[in-house]
Order: C-alpha cells, then sequence, then structure tokens
C-alpha cells in the first residue's frame, strides 16, 4: 500500500491547490507602489494646459487618482461611480487622461459629467508608465503623506467602494 | 422544437450512460450475463443519441436559429454556411458536446472493434467510458447548455469570434478531442484490468493500438493547432508555451511514454503498474487541460469565457474520476506481479530511461504551467513563467531522448551488448557527426545549437533508414512484407527527426523584419525581394479587408504577387492580419502587413523562415507511423478468427 | 553643400522612426523579449503588437540612448510592474523549486530506476519448468502437431 498511495496523496494536493485558484485573480497584477511613494510629475491640465499639477499640491488630503480615456469603454460604465464618490462623499479625485486627443476629452466630460477636482493629460502615457498602469481604467488611492495605499484594476464598481475603497478612505483620514 | 429536440437527447443519453456504467460495473463483478451483455448496445445507443444532439445544435446555425442563446454568442447571418457550421465547436457549450461526441464515438468503437475481447472485459470498460460520459453529460446539462434559449430573440448574433474563422479551426478541436478523449479508452483499460485483479501482457496488447489511435489523433490536433497559429497570428510563431498549448502538449508526452511502456509490458509483462499509472495519468491530464483551459485559473489568449460555477464543476469531476482511479491503483497495485526480468542495458530498459525523461519533461511543463498559481496560492506574490523557461527546461532533457531513439530499436530484448549497439550504430554516428559540423557551415553562420540539432535529426534519420535496410537485407523481402508495426515505429521516429531539423534550421535561420514601406519601396529577406505596391480595400462576406499587393522576386525574376490582408470584420470591429505566406516546402517567405502610417506607407512584417515546413511534415510523418501501428496484421482479428475456425473444422473433418 | 547636410540631418532624425536600424534597436528587442506584455499577457512586449507595448520599447529605446545597462532597465520596468513583467523567471528563493525542480525531478527518476532494475535482478528468477511440468508439455505439444497444421 505503502509506495502506491503516492500519486493519490500527490493529486490530493494539486486539487487543492486548484481548488484555491479558482477563487484567485491570475491576469491582475498588483501594483509594487502599495505602501510606497506616489511617482512625482507634472502635467499640464486638461482644462486649462498652461497650467500644471503635481501630486504634491494634494498632499495633507487622502485622494483618488483615477485613469481614463475617452476612448475606454471601461471608463465609462465605472464614471457614475467615480463623480457619486466625488460628489456624494466628498472624496477628491484627480482625473489622469491617458493617452487621448484634448478635444475628446474634454467633450467626453462635458457628455458623462466631471466630478474631478482637475483632470491632467498624459498624452504619451509617460506617467501611465511611471505608475505601472497597464490598462484602463485604473484607480490609485493615495494617503495625506502621498503614499499609495490601494490600486483598483479595471472599473470602480458600487461593491468595490462601499467595500473596499470607502472604508480605506475613512481610515486614512483618521 | 429542435433545440429541444437536442436537449431531451442529451438528458436521454445522460440515463443509459449511467445505467450503462453501473449496470455493466455490476454485471461484470457480479458475472451476471444479461447485464453484461447490455454494455455493447448501450455504447451504441448514446452515441446516436449524442449524434441527434450534435446535429440538432449545427442545425440551429445553419438555420440562423438566433433564439438559441449559444448560436446567438457564435453566429451572425452574414457568417458563411462553412463557418456557420464549425461554430458548433466554436464557444464553450458546443465544444463540450463536441466532446461528448467524441466520447461516445470512441465507446462506440471500443464496442464494434472487440470481439475477440472476453465480454466481461469489455463490459467493464464501457462501464467505465460510460461513467465518464455521464459526468460529463451533468457537467453539460448542469453548467453549460448549448440548448439554452435567448428570449426575445436578438435579430442578430453576435458572430464567431473572427480568429476561429478558418480553415484550421474546422478541424483543430475535432482532431485533439479525438487524442484527449481516445486516452480515455487507455485509461477505461486500466480501470478495467485493476478492477478485474488482472493485469498482464495480454491488458497491454490490447490497449496498445487504442493508445496509438489516440495518441496520433492527438500529435494532428496540436500539429495544426501550432500552423493555424503560425499562419493566423501573424507573428510567424508557432508555438509559444502558452498553459492551453501546454494543455495539450502534457497528456501527448505522457502518451507517449504510454505507448512505449505498453510496449515493454506487452513483451516481458513488466513494469505493469507503471504502466497502468501512465494510462490513468494520460486521461487525467487530459481533464486536467479541460480544466485550465475552462475554468479561468490560468490567463491565455486562448481561454474560453470563463464562470466560476464551470471551474467549481470540472474540478469536481476531475476529482472523482482521477480520485477514485488513484485510489483503486492503491489499493490493488500491491497485489500485482512483478513480471519477466531483464538486463539493465537491454531494450525494456533503454525504452524504460524513455519514459522517465518523457515523464520529466512533462513533470516539468506541469510545473512552469502551474507555478504562478502555486506562488499566487500561497501569497508568494505574481511571478510568470515564460517560453525562456521551458525552452531551458525541455530542450536539455529532450536531447538524451533523441540519442536513445536510435538505440532503442537496435537494442535486442532483455539483454543487449554494448559491442553490438555500437556495431548498428557506427554509421549513423558517422553520419551525424559529419552533418552536424558541416551543414551549418553550408547555410551560412555556424552555431553550436544548430549543429547539435542537425546532428540528432541525422543521428535518427540514419539509424532509422539504416535499419530498415539491414532488415529488408537479412530477411530476403521487400518494403512492403515487414511488419507495420515495426515500419510504423521507424516512420514516427524519422517524423521526429524531419521535426527537429526544422525546428533547429528554423530557429537558427529565420530572419524577421518590421519595416516602413512606401509604395515602390523594397526589402530583401532570405535572397529574396520584396516590393510594396499598395493597399487597396476590398468587401468580403462579413468583413472589410485592406489588401496589400507586394511582388516577390529574386535575382531580378518575378516570381508571384503576395497579398497580405488587414481586415475588420463588421460585427466584432476586431483587426486581423491575414499573412500572406509563399511556401516551397524548403522555405517560407511570410508577409504581414502592420498598421496604416503617414503618406501611404505602411508597416510591414517580412519573415524568412527556412524549414519551416518540416515542423508540420515531421508531425504528419509521426502520425502516419502511429496509423500504421495500429494497422498491423496481429490487430486485424478477423482473419485470424477466421483462419481458426477452419483449423478446428479440418481437424475434426 | 547646404543641401546636403539638410538631407543628412533629415535622414538621421527620420532614423528611429524607421523600424529596422541595427544594434540599438537590436538590443532593445532583446531587453523587450524578456518582459512580458501585462495586456497580452502571453507575449513578450517585442513581439506584442499592443500600445502598452509600443509605448513600452519606446521607452526601452530612451533609456538605451540615455545610456542605460541592461540590468538598469529591467529594475526600471520591475519598480513599476512588479515581477511578473519578468518573461524569463528570476531566481529567486521563491523559484528555486521552479528552476531546479526538473533537475532533481529527473535524478530521482534515474534513481528510482536504476535502483528497481537492480532489486529485480536479484528477486525475480524466471519461472523454470520442473522436469514433469517439461514432460506434461512435451506430451502437449506432440498432440497439437499430430492434430492441425
Amino acid at each position: 500500500m505503502s509506495r502506491f498511495v503516492w500519486p493519490l496523496v500527490g493529486f490530493v494536493v494539486l486539487v487543492g491547490f486548484l481548488g484555491f485558484g479558482l477563487t484567485l485573480k491570475p491576469s491582475e497584477v498588483p501594483s509594487p507602489f502599495i505602501n510606497k511613494p506616489a511617482p512625482s510629475f507634472t502635467l499640464p491640465q486638461l482644462a486649462s494646459p498652461e497650467d500644471t499639477f503635481s501630486p504634491e499640491a494634494m498632499k495633507g488630503q487622502v485622494w483618488l487618482l483615477n485613469v481614463w480615456a475617452s476612448w475606454c469603454y471601461a471608463c465609462l460604465e465605472e464614471h457614475p461611480v467615480i463623480t457619486a464618490l466625488a460628489k456624494t462623499h466628498g472624496v477628491p479625485i484627480v482625473g489622469l487622461n491617458y493617452k487621448d486627443i484634448r478635444g475628446e476629452a474634454i467633450s467626453w466630460l462635458e457628455r458623462h459629467g466631471n466630478g474631478y477636482v482637475l483632470s491632467v493629460s498624459d498624452t504619451q502615457g509617460r506617467v501611465g508608465i511611471d505608475y505601472g498602469v497597464y490598462g484602463v481604467p485604473e484607480t490609485f488611492v493615495i494617503d495625506k503623506d502621498g503614499f499609495i495605499r490601494y490600486k483598483h484594476i479595471g472599473a470602480v464598481t458600487d461593491n468595490a467602494v462601499r467595500d473596499t475603497i470607502l472604508p480605506l478612505i475613512r481610515e486614512l483620514e483618521q | 422544437m429542435i433545440p429541444e429536440i437536442g436537449h431531451f437527447s442529451l438528458i436521454l443519453t445522460l440515463f443509459v450512460a449511467l445505467a450503462q456504467g453501473c449496470l455493466a460495473l455490476a454485471g461484470a463483478a457480479r458475472g451476471n450475463a444479461v447485464w453484461i451483455a447490455f454494455a455493447r448496445p448501450a455504447a451504441r445507443a448514446q452515441f446516436l443519441l449524442i449524434i441527434v444532439s450534435f446535429a440538432t445544435l449545427g442545425w440551429s446555425f445553419i438555420v440562423k436559429d438566433f433564439s438559441v442563446a449559444y448560436v446567438a454568442q457564435n453566429s451572425n447571418s452574414q457568417l458563411p454556411l462553412l463557418y456557420r457550421v464549425s461554430a458548433v465547436w466554436g464557444g464553450h457549450e458546443g465544444s463540450l458536446l463536441l466532446w461528448l461526441l467524441m466520447q461516445t464515438g470512441w465507446a462506440y468503437a471500443v464496442s464494434v472493434f472487440s470481439k475477440q475481447l472476453p465480454d466481461v472485459m469489455v463490459a467493464r470498460v464501457l462501464g467505465v467510458l460510460g461513467l465518464v460520459t455521464a459526468g460529463f453529460l451533468l457537467f453539460v446539462l448542469l453548467t453549460s447548455n448549448p440548448f439554452e434559449r435567448l428570449l426575445p430573440a436578438p435579430i442578430e448574433g453576435m458572430d464567431l469570434n473572427p480568429l476561429l474563422q478558418d480553415i484550421g479551426l474546422i478541424f483543430h478541436p475535432p482532431l485533439l478531442y479525438m487524442g484527449y478523449v481516445g486516452f480515455s479508452v487507455a485509461f477505461a483499460f486500466a480501470i478495467a484490468a485493476l478492477l478485474a485483479g488482472q493485469l498482464d501482457s495480454t491488458w497491454a496488447r490490447w490497449s496498445r493500438p487504442w493508445a496509438t489511435a489516440a495518441w496520433l489523433f492527438l500529435t494532428l490536433g496540436i500539429a495544426l493547432g501550432s500552423w493555424w497559429a503560425y499562419y493566423e497570428l501573424g507573428w510567424g510563431g508557432w508555438w509559444f508555451w502558452d498553459p492551453v498549448e501546454n494543455s495539450s502538449f502534457i497528456p501527448w508526452l505522457v502518451g507517449t511514454a504510454l505507448i512505449h511502456s505498453l510496449a515493454v509490458t506487452e513483451k516481458r509483462a513488466s513494469f505493469k503498474n507503471w504502466t497502468v499509472l501512465l494510462a490513468i495519468s494520460t486521461f487525467s491530464l487530459s481533464l486536467l487541460g479541460a480544466f485550465l483551459v475552462r475554468s479561468g485559473v490560468l490567463t491565455s489568449v486562448h481561454t474560453f469565457a470563463t464562470d466560476p460555477r464551470r471551474g467549481v464543476f470540472i474540478l469536481m469531476l476531475f476529482a472523482v474520476v482521477v480520485g477514485s482511479s488513484l485510489f483503486l491503483f492503491a489499493l490493488r497495485a500491491p497485489k500485482v506481479g512483478m513480471g519477466g526480468r531483464f538486463e539493465l542495458i537491454s531494450r525494456e530498459s533503454l525504452l524504460l530511461v524513455n519514459n522517465v525523461l518523457l515523464a520529466v519533461a512533462a513533470g516539468a511543463v506541469i510545473l512552469g504551467t502551474l507555478y504562478p498559481l502555486f506562488i499566487d496560492a500561497l501569497g508568494l506574490g505574481k511571478l510568470s513563467v515564460g517560453p525562456p523557461y521551458f525552452n531551458a527546461v525541455f530542450i536539455p532533457l529532450m536531447v538524451p531522448a533523441l540519442l536513445l531513439m536510435a538505440v532503442g530499436p537496435v537494442a535486442n530484448w532483455k539483454s543487449a551488448k554494448i559491442s553490438a549497439l555500437m556495431k548498428h550504430l557506427h554509421v549513423p554516428a558517422v553520419v551525424a557527426l559529419m552533418v552536424g559540423v558541416g551543414a551549418p557551415f553550408m547555410l551560412g553562420r555556424w552555431s553550436a545549437l544548430v549543429a547539435l540539432g542537425l546532428a540528432l535529426a541525422t543521428w535518427i534519420a540514419t539509424a532509422v533508414v539504416k535499419g530498415i535496410v539491414d532488415r529488408m537485407r537479412a530477411t530476403r523481402t521487400g518494403l512492403r512484407a515487414q511488419p507495420l508495426s515495426w515500419l510504423g515505429m521507424h516512420l514516427a521516429h524519422l517524423g521526429i527527426a524531419v521535426f527537429v531539423a526544422g525546428v533547429t534550421l528554423v530557429m537558427g535561420y529565420e530572419t524577421e523584419q518590421d519595416v516602413r514601406m512606401t509604395p515602390g519601396s523594397t526589402v530583401s529577406a532570405g535572397g529574396y525581394d520584396l516590393k510594396f505596391l499598395g493597399v487597396n480595400k476590398a468587401q468580403g462576406p462579413n468583413y472589410v479587408a485592406e489588401i496589400g499587393d507586394i511582388e516577390l522576386s529574386r535575382d531580378g525574376r518575378i516570381l508571384r504577387l503576395l497579398h497580405p490582408e488587414k481586415r475588420s470584420y463588421i460585427s466584432s470591429e476586431m483587426p486581423m492580419t491575414e499573412a500572406a505566406i509563399d511556401a516551397n516546402g524548403l522555405r517560407h517567405v511570410y508577409v504581414a502587413l502592420g498598421e496604416p502610417l503617414t503618406d501611404g506607407a505602411w508597416s510591414v512584417r517580412v519573415y524568412y523562415k527556412p524549414f519551416v515546413d518540416w515542423i508540420w511534415i515531421g508531425c504528419i510523418l509521426m502520425a502516419l507511423g502511429g496509423l500504421l501501428a495500429i494497422s498491423d496484421r496481429r490487430y486485424r482479428l478477423k482473419r485470424r478468427e477466421r483462419k481458426a475456425a477452419l483449423v478446428a473444422g479440418g481437424a475434426t473433418s | 553643400m547646404k543641401r546636403w547636410w539638410l538631407t543628412l540631418l533629415c535622414l538621421v532624425i527620420a532614423l528611429p522612426s524607421w523600424a529596422d536600424n541595427g544594434a540599438a534597436e537590436k538590443r532593445m528587442l532583446d531587453i523587450a523579449g524578456e518582459l512580458r506584455c501585462l495586456v497580452c499577457q502571453n507575449e513578450s512586449i517585442a513581439a506584442s503588437r499592443a500600445d502598452l507595448a509600443v509605448d513600452l520599447r519606446q521607452q526601452i529605446r530612451e533609456q538605451i540612448q540615455a545610456g542605460k545597462s541592461d540590468a538598469e532597465i529591467r529594475t526600471y520596468m520591475v519598480d513599476r510592474y512588479g515581477d511578473f513583467v519578468l518573461y524569463r523567471t528570476p531566481l529567486k528563493a521563491t523559484t528555486l523549486l521552479l528552476w531546479f525542480g526538473p533537475m532533481l525531478l529527473l535524478a530521482f527518476g534515474l534513481l528510482v530506476l536504476a535502483t528497481t532494475l537492480r532489486r529485480r535482478k536479484s528477486s525475480v528468477a524466471d519461472a523454470l519448468l520442473s522436469d514433469d511440468e517439461r514432460k506434461r508439455a512435451q506430451a502437449l505439444l506432440a498432440q497439437t502437431t499430430d492434430n492441425g497444421t
């Protein structure tokens, strides 16, 4: 019985891993920036390109950096949630307009609502790369000292807001 | 109405399969002849019922019945008829119906081609197959019903994924599934033998043609998938070590070990437990592959749309089928006797080293494929394992296996003398060294890896030719008089040699260029000149295309025009690249359109791929070798039965 | 004279926009070949046609021109995307089993094979017929030769 049991034992272990694997999300790449300072940048603002914005300006506040684009379908889906988060819950959200055309981005905001404190234009996507962005939309929660605390990959849903993002914001505001 | 008939047919099949499983196995255990006799007709009934089901789904596609959800998701009013039919297996639910068609088809084949086997044995085998079929039917009926209605019916369907609208798709899944599912027969034979407590060389002899048949289909299925990826995806790559590709390759590796191991068990009645374990493993790995592809556990360009419920169900099916088999193995294996002995240097031991190498290779591919999952599950972070790992690990394992491929066939059973081996292999060794060292110089650039690959390929090929010639001389008979299974072995090995040569030469000497071309500009590749003439728009049945005109010439002489395309399918707006390939058996000149740039210019990818066809020709030769092996005289028992009857008749008169 | 310099200048500016130029390009492709595209996750950044891959290739080109070493460029990518971006799985404590597993498995397999073969040699004896059995066998054989062909 002894050595012939090993295939069965090995198999049970394998099934265990596979079962657990069903609960994981393999295509989501976790951010290496969690609990690290948000990378610095200076980008022109979408509405008034003569003015620039840097994340240092938000120090002292808990805020969100939301990566979006007018050509991105999922961004349209999450936009009401983001806008509600800004307007109803009063969370400051800065938009990073990623690899977009200024005119189209502005009309997109006019059409669908603008809850952002402001948006900045990352036309080349360089700042995106600095933040490890690999798809749109993505959302970063940044604390009062400018450290990234959480990255949400994909469209932000009401559930994500209720279960993860809002509680984290409340906690960070303490 | 018709889809409902298909659905009902599936439910009926479930009952028949369950009945067959229970009655046949119980009957075999109790020796109840009536129950045992139920097995064969039940197998035929299941096959017919599934054909009905499959036909109703096909019909729904042909008449564009978008009230069936699966048809709406995978078809479109403008989809050509040919693809409407092949769309039946284009999505998850339909592909499972194809799996079931194959599963019941193989069981039907067993019920027909088993006249020489004792009925008790056949009952057990069919019973096991029936239970597996029942498991899949439950999966389909509970989580993946292709006949679900979508009401109100949409006016237009979502269209078949353009990547799948291709001749390669029509044949790749069916061939692949014939292989995957075919190994369930060897599996069933193994379980039947364990249940009966009867594991001997006869079992190996009966299992062998079934295992070889499944193997040859799997070889063709994988080769077709590789060829399809090559010309359809537009990157000139033919193997990516993608998790889904690995899911088919792992059973292939273990299946190859199985057909070699069966040879040992058949001849010497030894290593029966190991062979049984391989037989169980091959099908188990097919099931694991099915799980990996459909559950969302791994990321891949190939995966079907995932639903966690489905993942859970397949995992449970996998756990039950394989777990119970391994449990039975743990119980019965200790009671199996040891069998004949053989020396440390003998054909048997060489075949077993082959087994170890193939099993370790399979293990390495499994390790690489599942490692990201293990690490993630243990909370140790996310990493990825890609071609650099697989190539670094797989190739060194295969080199000794390729070396042994020439040695095994000339080694004697039971005990082989090294001096005899060296005598046989002296000529192949010399020729291999000459070609290995010399050929790269002639091809332009010397590289150790190319030399090694070509030397190995020549080593095997020369040994094959010499082996055949020697035997023809020794027996003073022609090629056709040789036993087919022996010829099959040599042909399959020759196929591997051709494959290795193709891979070596392509990887050693291919060129890739990504250039910006304006109308009139030329680029050179592999001694050929390609002139970009421009791009025109055209309309297809369900797409809009931009067709490039490229003039292919050599030394000033115009050979032909190539037309790479960039298609935009109307329904999904997915851009597709159709590469243009000029092939002459010795090289490919491969052109693909990239992106349109300013001023009428386009980025164009040009590849020169020498001997790339040998990759797939090698696979075809392997499959042909398998086909020869299963056509061997000793499996044609009708003739033997007739002869025995004559003899008996003659003796009594 | 002026025009000649101008043409050369244009050529030099145009050069980066042609994809197929020389050693720097090859170095970029080599580095990019070892990085995984995060959008089409089973391709390398060298092979992928995704927008992000195009951007990252450009980023690598610029870093090469800025004189960074291969290791520095790789670290740049890992800092932003984590270990997942390395197509060639790094050799770390967590990947020891991955890289050495196959070798260990092979050694184990060959060892088991060798031991099993040696054990068989000493314990299994071919079944030899006893004298009685041999006589019976011969008698049976004689019978069949009389009866059939």
